[in-house]
Protein backbone atom coordinates (compact mmCIF):
# COMPACT_ATOMS: atom_id res chain seq x y z
CA UNK A 1 0.00 0.00 0.00
CA UNK A 2 2.69 2.26 -0.87
CA UNK A 3 0.83 4.68 -3.49
CA UNK A 4 -2.98 4.62 -1.00
CA UNK A 5 -4.51 7.48 -0.64
CA UNK A 6 -3.92 10.48 1.64
CA UNK A 7 -7.94 11.31 2.53
CA UNK A 8 -8.55 9.49 6.41
CA UNK A 9 -12.49 9.60 5.00
CA UNK A 10 -11.68 7.73 2.08
CA UNK A 11 -13.00 3.62 2.02
CA UNK A 12 -9.52 2.58 1.58
CA UNK A 13 -7.90 4.21 4.69
CA UNK A 14 -11.44 3.83 6.65
CA UNK A 15 -10.76 -0.19 5.70
CA UNK A 16 -7.07 0.11 6.79
CA UNK A 17 -8.06 1.64 10.54
CA UNK A 18 -10.53 -0.69 10.62
CA UNK A 19 -8.31 -3.84 10.17
CA UNK A 20 -5.71 -3.01 12.10
CA UNK A 21 -7.68 -1.66 15.62
CA UNK A 22 -9.39 -4.98 15.05
CA UNK A 23 -6.26 -6.46 14.71
CA UNK A 24 -4.68 -5.26 17.50
CA UNK A 25 -7.89 -6.42 19.63
CA UNK A 26 -6.66 -9.89 18.51
CA UNK A 27 -9.92 -10.53 16.46
CA UNK A 28 -8.40 -10.82 12.62
CA UNK A 29 -5.08 -11.42 11.19
CA UNK A 30 -4.76 -10.39 8.07
CA UNK A 31 -2.97 -13.11 6.56
CA UNK A 32 -5.37 -14.88 7.00
CA UNK A 33 -8.11 -12.29 5.51
CA UNK A 34 -5.33 -12.65 2.59
CA UNK A 35 -6.26 -16.30 2.52
CA UNK A 36 -9.75 -15.88 2.34
CA UNK A 37 -9.84 -13.52 -0.35
CA UNK A 38 -7.93 -16.20 -2.51
CA UNK A 39 -10.50 -18.38 -2.14
CA UNK A 40 -13.28 -16.28 -2.94
CA UNK A 41 -11.30 -14.90 -5.97
CA UNK A 42 -9.85 -18.79 -7.48
CA UNK A 43 -12.52 -21.00 -5.96
CA UNK A 44 -15.87 -20.23 -4.74
CA UNK A 45 -18.02 -19.36 -8.10
CA UNK A 46 -20.59 -20.05 -10.35
CA UNK A 47 -18.60 -23.06 -11.39
CA UNK A 48 -20.52 -24.85 -8.92
CA UNK A 49 -23.78 -23.62 -9.52
CA UNK A 50 -22.93 -24.89 -13.67
CA UNK A 51 -22.04 -28.15 -12.54
CA UNK A 52 -25.03 -28.56 -10.58
CA UNK A 53 -27.26 -27.88 -13.62
CA UNK A 54 -25.40 -29.87 -15.82
CA UNK A 55 -25.67 -32.84 -13.71
CA UNK A 56 -29.60 -31.86 -12.97
CA UNK A 57 -29.57 -31.92 -17.44
CA UNK A 58 -28.04 -35.42 -17.45
CA UNK A 59 -29.10 -37.02 -14.32
CA UNK A 60 -33.29 -37.06 -13.94
CA UNK A 61 -33.17 -38.48 -10.70
CA UNK A 62 -30.37 -35.89 -9.38
CA UNK A 63 -32.84 -33.53 -11.23
CA UNK A 64 -35.68 -34.36 -8.93
CA UNK A 65 -33.68 -34.46 -5.93
CA UNK A 66 -32.67 -31.08 -7.00
CA UNK A 67 -35.82 -29.64 -7.25
CA UNK A 68 -37.23 -31.08 -4.17
CA UNK A 69 -34.48 -30.63 -1.61
CA UNK A 70 -31.54 -28.14 -3.20
CA UNK A 71 -29.14 -28.45 -0.24
CA UNK A 72 -29.22 -32.04 0.14
CA UNK A 73 -28.68 -32.42 -3.44
CA UNK A 74 -25.57 -29.77 -3.77
CA UNK A 75 -24.33 -31.70 -0.76
CA UNK A 76 -24.18 -34.37 -3.13
CA UNK A 77 -21.60 -32.45 -5.12
CA UNK A 78 -19.68 -31.65 -2.02
CA UNK A 79 -21.11 -28.09 -2.44
CA UNK A 80 -22.06 -26.15 1.12
CA UNK A 81 -21.10 -22.48 2.19
CA UNK A 82 -22.06 -19.39 3.45
CA UNK A 83 -25.12 -17.40 3.39
CA UNK A 84 -27.31 -20.56 2.48
CA UNK A 85 -29.48 -22.10 5.30
CA UNK A 86 -31.70 -23.23 2.52
CA UNK A 87 -31.33 -23.83 -1.35
CA UNK A 88 -34.58 -23.13 -3.35
CA UNK A 89 -34.17 -24.64 -7.51
CA UNK A 90 -36.31 -23.38 -9.61
CA UNK A 91 -36.63 -24.40 -13.34
CA UNK A 92 -37.31 -22.72 -16.15
CA UNK A 93 -40.49 -24.54 -18.65
CA UNK A 94 -41.75 -23.62 -22.24
CA UNK A 95 -44.30 -22.16 -20.22
CA UNK A 96 -42.47 -20.55 -17.08
CA UNK A 97 -39.69 -18.31 -16.30
CA UNK A 98 -37.73 -17.72 -13.30
CA UNK A 99 -35.93 -14.88 -12.42
CA UNK A 100 -34.18 -14.43 -8.71
CA UNK A 101 -33.95 -11.03 -6.61
CA UNK A 102 -33.22 -9.39 -3.64
CA UNK A 103 -35.03 -6.38 -2.92
CA UNK A 104 -34.30 -5.32 0.26
CA UNK A 105 -30.65 -6.12 0.66
CA UNK A 106 -28.83 -8.39 -2.03
CA UNK A 107 -29.26 -11.80 -0.91
CA UNK A 108 -27.72 -14.56 -3.31
CA UNK A 109 -26.67 -18.15 -3.64
CA UNK A 110 -22.82 -17.60 -2.75
CA UNK A 111 -22.56 -21.25 -2.19
CA UNK A 112 -23.28 -22.10 -5.37
CA UNK A 113 -23.05 -18.92 -7.57
CA UNK A 114 -20.19 -17.40 -5.54
CA UNK A 115 -20.61 -13.42 -4.93
CA UNK A 116 -23.28 -11.58 -6.59
CA UNK A 117 -22.51 -9.38 -9.99
CA UNK A 118 -22.41 -5.64 -9.33
CA UNK A 119 -25.41 -4.84 -11.32
CA UNK A 120 -27.45 -7.51 -8.48
CA UNK A 121 -26.51 -5.51 -6.06
CA UNK A 122 -27.33 -2.36 -7.72
CA UNK A 123 -30.91 -0.40 -7.09
CA UNK A 124 -31.65 -0.07 -11.03
CA UNK A 125 -32.22 -3.60 -10.43
CA UNK A 126 -33.41 -4.26 -7.28
CA UNK A 127 -36.13 -1.67 -7.44
CA UNK A 128 -36.99 -2.75 -11.26
CA UNK A 129 -37.20 -6.37 -11.76
CA UNK A 130 -40.18 -6.85 -9.78
CA UNK A 131 -42.24 -4.47 -11.07
CA UNK A 132 -41.10 -4.68 -14.64
CA UNK A 133 -38.97 -7.28 -15.27
CA UNK A 134 -39.73 -8.41 -18.98
CA UNK A 135 -38.30 -5.24 -19.61
CA UNK A 136 -35.78 -5.49 -17.26
CA UNK A 137 -35.10 -9.00 -18.97
CA UNK A 138 -35.08 -7.37 -22.49
CA UNK A 139 -32.53 -4.98 -21.57
CA UNK A 140 -29.91 -7.57 -20.59
CA UNK A 141 -30.63 -9.15 -23.63
CA UNK A 142 -33.25 -12.01 -23.17
CA UNK A 143 -37.02 -11.74 -24.93
CA UNK A 144 -39.19 -13.89 -23.37
CA UNK A 145 -42.63 -14.49 -25.45
CA UNK A 146 -45.63 -13.14 -24.04
CA UNK A 147 -47.35 -16.33 -23.30
CA UNK A 148 -44.33 -17.19 -20.86
CA UNK A 149 -45.16 -16.34 -17.50
CA UNK A 150 -42.19 -14.56 -15.40
CA UNK A 151 -41.95 -15.74 -12.18
CA UNK A 152 -39.86 -13.40 -9.84
CA UNK A 153 -38.44 -14.17 -6.46
CA UNK A 154 -37.53 -12.21 -4.28
CA UNK A 155 -35.06 -13.21 -1.73
CA UNK A 156 -37.04 -11.62 1.74
CA UNK A 157 -35.85 -13.95 4.09
CA UNK A 158 -32.87 -16.38 4.56
CA UNK A 159 -34.42 -18.89 1.48
CA UNK A 160 -31.52 -18.35 -0.86
CA UNK A 161 -32.89 -19.10 -4.79
CA UNK A 162 -31.28 -20.64 -8.03
CA UNK A 163 -32.44 -20.73 -11.47
CA UNK A 164 -32.47 -23.98 -13.45
CA UNK A 165 -32.21 -23.08 -16.69
CA UNK A 166 -33.51 -24.72 -20.29
CA UNK A 167 -31.09 -27.11 -21.76
CA UNK A 168 -30.52 -25.99 -25.07
CA UNK A 169 -31.43 -27.55 -28.38
CA UNK A 170 -28.20 -29.23 -29.92
CA UNK A 171 -26.30 -30.34 -26.71
CA UNK A 172 -27.82 -34.19 -26.76
CA UNK A 173 -24.17 -34.94 -27.51
CA UNK A 174 -22.38 -33.33 -24.67
CA UNK A 175 -21.09 -35.12 -21.67
CA UNK A 176 -22.02 -33.18 -18.24
CA UNK A 177 -18.43 -31.44 -18.13
CA UNK A 178 -19.08 -30.44 -21.33
CA UNK A 179 -22.74 -29.19 -20.72
CA UNK A 180 -21.09 -27.28 -17.02
CA UNK A 181 -18.45 -25.32 -19.19
CA UNK A 182 -21.15 -23.54 -21.30
CA UNK A 183 -23.89 -22.66 -18.07
CA UNK A 184 -23.29 -18.72 -17.23
CA UNK A 185 -24.06 -17.15 -14.29
CA UNK A 186 -26.55 -15.19 -15.55
CA UNK A 187 -28.87 -18.10 -16.76
CA UNK A 188 -28.81 -19.30 -13.26
CA UNK A 189 -30.07 -15.86 -12.14
CA UNK A 190 -32.46 -15.91 -14.62
CA UNK A 191 -31.34 -13.04 -16.72
CA UNK A 192 -30.18 -15.13 -19.62
CA UNK A 193 -30.33 -18.39 -20.68
CA UNK A 194 -28.03 -21.12 -21.95
CA UNK A 195 -26.86 -21.01 -25.39
CA UNK A 196 -25.58 -24.01 -27.62
CA UNK A 197 -21.87 -23.40 -28.07
CA UNK A 198 -21.35 -21.99 -31.70
CA UNK A 199 -24.91 -20.14 -32.10
CA UNK A 200 -25.26 -16.87 -32.15
CA UNK A 201 -27.24 -17.22 -29.06
CA UNK B 1 -38.97 0.74 8.80
CA UNK B 2 -39.87 2.70 5.68
CA UNK B 3 -35.95 3.04 4.14
CA UNK B 4 -34.24 3.95 1.33
CA UNK B 5 -33.17 -0.04 1.39
CA UNK B 6 -36.98 -1.14 0.71
CA UNK B 7 -36.34 -0.35 -3.08
CA UNK B 8 -38.59 -2.56 -4.74
CA UNK B 9 -41.15 -1.06 -7.00
CA UNK B 10 -39.48 2.40 -7.00
CA UNK B 11 -38.57 4.66 -10.63
CA UNK B 12 -35.77 6.62 -11.00
CA UNK B 13 -32.77 4.35 -10.59
CA UNK B 14 -32.26 4.22 -14.64
CA UNK B 15 -31.07 1.44 -16.78
CA UNK B 16 -29.23 -1.46 -15.21
CA UNK B 17 -25.81 -1.49 -15.98
CA UNK B 18 -23.74 -4.57 -16.86
CA UNK B 19 -20.30 -4.34 -16.86
CA UNK B 20 -18.71 -6.83 -18.39
CA UNK B 21 -15.64 -9.26 -17.35
CA UNK B 22 -16.06 -7.47 -14.40
CA UNK B 23 -13.53 -8.39 -11.45
CA UNK B 24 -14.81 -9.80 -8.26
CA UNK B 25 -13.87 -6.72 -6.31
CA UNK B 26 -12.92 -3.44 -8.28
CA UNK B 27 -10.69 -2.46 -5.41
CA UNK B 28 -8.41 -3.97 -2.57
CA UNK B 29 -10.41 -2.61 0.01
CA UNK B 30 -14.06 -3.84 -0.98
CA UNK B 31 -12.24 -7.75 -0.58
CA UNK B 32 -10.65 -6.29 2.54
CA UNK B 33 -14.27 -5.09 3.89
CA UNK B 34 -16.27 -7.96 3.14
CA UNK B 35 -13.98 -10.56 4.91
CA UNK B 36 -13.37 -8.25 7.74
CA UNK B 37 -17.10 -7.91 8.18
CA UNK B 38 -17.36 -11.47 7.73
CA UNK B 39 -14.65 -12.68 10.43
CA UNK B 40 -15.72 -9.54 13.00
CA UNK B 41 -19.79 -10.68 12.60
CA UNK B 42 -18.44 -14.24 13.29
CA UNK B 43 -16.52 -13.74 16.20
CA UNK B 44 -18.40 -11.20 17.81
CA UNK B 45 -21.37 -12.82 16.86
CA UNK B 46 -23.18 -9.99 16.12
CA UNK B 47 -25.91 -11.37 14.09
CA UNK B 48 -26.84 -10.91 10.74
CA UNK B 49 -30.42 -9.11 11.21
CA UNK B 50 -28.64 -6.43 13.08
CA UNK B 51 -25.69 -6.15 10.27
CA UNK B 52 -28.82 -5.75 8.09
CA UNK B 53 -30.82 -3.52 10.14
CA UNK B 54 -26.87 -1.52 10.53
CA UNK B 55 -26.50 -1.10 6.67
CA UNK B 56 -30.35 0.41 6.76
CA UNK B 57 -30.02 3.44 9.68
CA UNK B 58 -27.73 4.38 7.35
CA UNK B 59 -28.56 8.40 5.80
CA UNK B 60 -30.41 7.74 2.64
CA UNK B 61 -27.68 10.02 0.80
CA UNK B 62 -25.04 7.72 2.25
CA UNK B 63 -27.07 4.53 1.34
CA UNK B 64 -27.33 5.31 -2.23
CA UNK B 65 -23.70 7.19 -2.78
CA UNK B 66 -21.44 4.72 -0.86
CA UNK B 67 -21.70 1.28 -3.32
CA UNK B 68 -22.60 -2.27 -1.80
CA UNK B 69 -19.08 -2.41 0.01
CA UNK B 70 -19.21 1.27 1.06
CA UNK B 71 -22.74 0.22 2.85
CA UNK B 72 -20.69 -2.79 4.20
CA UNK B 73 -18.05 -0.41 5.81
CA UNK B 74 -20.19 2.06 7.00
CA UNK B 75 -22.99 -0.37 8.46
CA UNK B 76 -19.96 -2.34 10.58
CA UNK B 77 -18.14 0.46 11.72
CA UNK B 78 -21.70 2.09 13.26
CA UNK B 79 -22.37 -1.88 14.80
CA UNK B 80 -18.45 -1.92 16.47
CA UNK B 81 -19.18 1.51 17.95
CA UNK B 82 -22.68 0.61 19.13
CA UNK B 83 -21.68 -2.48 20.45
CA UNK B 84 -18.59 -1.05 22.53
CA UNK B 85 -15.91 -3.13 20.48
CA UNK B 86 -14.43 0.28 18.79
CA UNK B 87 -15.20 3.90 20.05
CA UNK B 88 -15.62 6.28 16.87
CA UNK B 89 -13.04 8.34 17.81
CA UNK B 90 -10.81 5.01 17.58
CA UNK B 91 -11.33 4.90 13.71
CA UNK B 92 -10.84 8.90 12.66
CA UNK B 93 -7.77 8.73 15.04
CA UNK B 94 -6.18 6.19 13.43
CA UNK B 95 -7.04 6.68 9.83
CA UNK B 96 -5.94 10.12 10.28
CA UNK B 97 -2.68 8.46 11.14
CA UNK B 98 -2.38 6.60 8.09
CA UNK B 99 -3.42 9.17 6.34
CA UNK B 100 -0.19 11.12 7.72
CA UNK B 101 1.95 8.08 7.09
CA UNK B 102 2.90 8.32 10.86
CA UNK B 103 4.17 5.08 13.07
CA UNK B 104 0.97 3.72 14.33
CA UNK B 105 0.56 3.33 18.39
CA UNK B 106 -1.61 0.69 19.86
CA UNK B 107 -5.47 2.21 20.70
CA UNK B 108 -5.95 2.04 24.05
CA UNK B 109 -9.72 3.52 23.87
CA UNK B 110 -11.56 0.71 24.30
CA UNK B 111 -9.41 -1.61 26.15
CA UNK B 112 -7.15 -4.63 24.89
CA UNK B 113 -8.16 -8.04 23.26
CA UNK B 114 -10.56 -9.19 22.99
CA UNK B 115 -11.85 -13.26 23.24
CA UNK B 116 -13.61 -14.30 20.34
CA UNK B 117 -17.13 -16.15 20.73
CA UNK B 118 -18.00 -19.48 19.20
CA UNK B 119 -20.63 -20.47 17.18
CA UNK B 120 -22.16 -17.26 15.87
CA UNK B 121 -23.20 -18.44 12.47
CA UNK B 122 -25.42 -22.00 11.99
CA UNK B 123 -28.78 -21.80 10.42
CA UNK B 124 -32.17 -19.33 10.96
CA UNK B 125 -34.30 -22.22 10.58
CA UNK B 126 -35.52 -23.56 14.15
CA UNK B 127 -38.58 -26.41 15.07
CA UNK B 128 -41.42 -24.90 16.38
CA UNK B 129 -44.16 -26.50 18.06
CA UNK B 130 -47.36 -24.93 16.98
CA UNK B 131 -48.84 -25.68 13.68
CA UNK B 132 -48.73 -23.54 10.26
CA UNK B 133 -51.95 -21.11 10.19
CA UNK B 134 -52.07 -21.01 6.51
CA UNK B 135 -51.91 -23.76 4.12
CA UNK B 136 -50.38 -23.72 0.67
CA UNK B 137 -53.01 -22.27 -1.38
CA UNK B 138 -55.09 -19.86 0.95
CA UNK B 139 -55.45 -16.19 0.43
CA UNK B 140 -53.35 -14.39 2.45
CA UNK B 141 -52.85 -10.61 2.83
CA UNK B 142 -49.67 -9.00 4.04
CA UNK B 143 -50.56 -6.24 6.94
CA UNK B 144 -50.23 -2.66 6.40
CA UNK B 145 -47.57 -2.40 9.07
CA UNK B 146 -44.92 0.08 9.47
CA UNK B 147 -42.65 -0.56 12.23
CA UNK B 148 -39.68 2.02 13.05
CA UNK B 149 -37.43 -1.12 13.34
CA UNK B 150 -35.80 -4.13 11.12
CA UNK B 151 -38.60 -5.58 8.99
CA UNK B 152 -38.23 -8.21 5.93
CA UNK B 153 -41.53 -7.21 4.71
CA UNK B 154 -41.17 -5.22 1.32
CA UNK B 155 -43.07 -1.86 1.05
CA UNK B 156 -44.66 -2.84 -2.13
CA UNK B 157 -46.10 -5.65 -1.31
CA UNK B 158 -48.07 -4.16 2.56
CA UNK B 159 -51.55 -4.78 2.35
CA UNK B 160 -51.79 -6.58 -1.38
CA UNK B 161 -53.30 -10.29 -1.56
CA UNK B 162 -51.20 -12.88 -2.29
CA UNK B 163 -51.47 -17.13 -2.11
CA UNK B 164 -49.36 -19.16 -0.14
CA UNK B 165 -47.36 -21.04 -2.48
CA UNK B 166 -45.40 -23.12 0.11
CA UNK B 167 -44.97 -23.56 3.80
CA UNK B 168 -41.16 -23.60 4.34
CA UNK B 169 -38.96 -24.04 7.96
CA UNK B 170 -39.86 -21.94 10.32
CA UNK B 171 -37.21 -19.57 11.08
CA UNK B 172 -35.86 -16.77 13.37
CA UNK B 173 -37.79 -13.28 13.37
CA UNK B 174 -35.47 -11.00 12.11
CA UNK B 175 -37.80 -8.08 13.31
CA UNK B 176 -37.18 -8.87 17.03
CA UNK B 177 -33.82 -11.11 16.34
CA UNK B 178 -32.41 -7.27 15.23
CA UNK B 179 -33.23 -5.60 18.12
CA UNK B 180 -31.71 -8.45 20.78
CA UNK B 181 -35.42 -8.88 21.24
CA UNK B 182 -35.36 -12.24 21.32
CA UNK B 183 -35.28 -14.97 18.16
CA UNK B 184 -39.13 -15.29 18.24
CA UNK B 185 -38.91 -18.28 15.45
CA UNK B 186 -42.28 -18.77 13.08
CA UNK B 187 -43.51 -20.16 10.04
CA UNK B 188 -42.20 -18.55 6.98
CA UNK B 189 -43.85 -18.85 4.01
CA UNK B 190 -43.58 -18.03 -0.24
CA UNK B 191 -46.79 -16.27 -1.13
CA UNK B 192 -47.34 -15.33 -4.48
CA UNK B 193 -48.89 -12.24 -5.74
CA UNK B 194 -49.90 -11.15 -9.18
CA UNK B 195 -48.60 -8.41 -10.85
CA UNK B 196 -51.88 -6.87 -11.05
CA UNK B 197 -52.61 -7.19 -7.48
CA UNK B 198 -49.20 -5.24 -6.98
CA UNK B 199 -49.12 -2.87 -9.95
CA UNK B 200 -52.56 -2.88 -11.15
CA UNK B 201 -53.43 -1.60 -14.65
CA UNK B 202 -49.25 -0.84 -14.96
CA UNK B 203 -48.35 -4.39 -14.70
CA UNK B 204 -46.91 -6.32 -17.39
CA UNK B 205 -48.90 -9.11 -18.56
CA UNK B 206 -48.06 -13.05 -17.03
CA UNK B 207 -45.84 -12.01 -13.96
CA UNK B 208 -45.95 -13.55 -10.38
CA UNK B 209 -44.05 -11.75 -7.53
CA UNK B 210 -42.98 -14.53 -5.17
CA UNK B 211 -42.23 -13.31 -1.61
CA UNK B 212 -40.77 -15.36 1.50
CA UNK B 213 -42.98 -13.96 4.83
CA UNK B 214 -43.18 -14.45 8.07
CA UNK B 215 -46.69 -15.59 9.37
CA UNK B 216 -47.08 -12.65 11.25
CA UNK B 217 -46.37 -10.52 8.55
CA UNK B 218 -49.78 -11.88 6.82
CA UNK B 219 -53.12 -11.93 7.71
CA UNK B 220 -56.18 -14.13 6.19
CA UNK B 221 -57.94 -12.45 3.29
CA UNK B 222 -61.47 -13.02 2.32
CA UNK B 223 -61.90 -12.22 -0.67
Amino acid sequence: MSEHTHDPSSAELRTEALESLLREKGLIDSAEIDKIIRRYEEDIGPMRGAQVVAKAWTDPQFRERLLADGNAAIAELGFEGPQMDRLEVKENTDQVHNVVVCTLCSCYPWAVLGLPPSWYKEPAYRSRVVREPRRVLHEMGLDLPETTEVRVWDSSAEVRYMVLPQRPQGTEAMTEEELATIIGRDAMIGVGTVSTPGSDG
Amino acid sequence: MDGIHDLGGMHGFGPIEVEVDAPLFKEAWQARTHVITGLARGRLGLKIDKFRHSIERLDALTYLGAGYYGRWLASLEQLLVEEGILEASELVERSRALAAGEPLTPSSATGGKIEAKRGGGGTAFREVAQQPRFEPGTAVRARNMHPSGHTRLPGYAKGKQGAVAAIYPACVFPDTNAHDLGENPQHLYSVRFSGEELWGNDAEAQSQIYLDLFESYLEPSHE
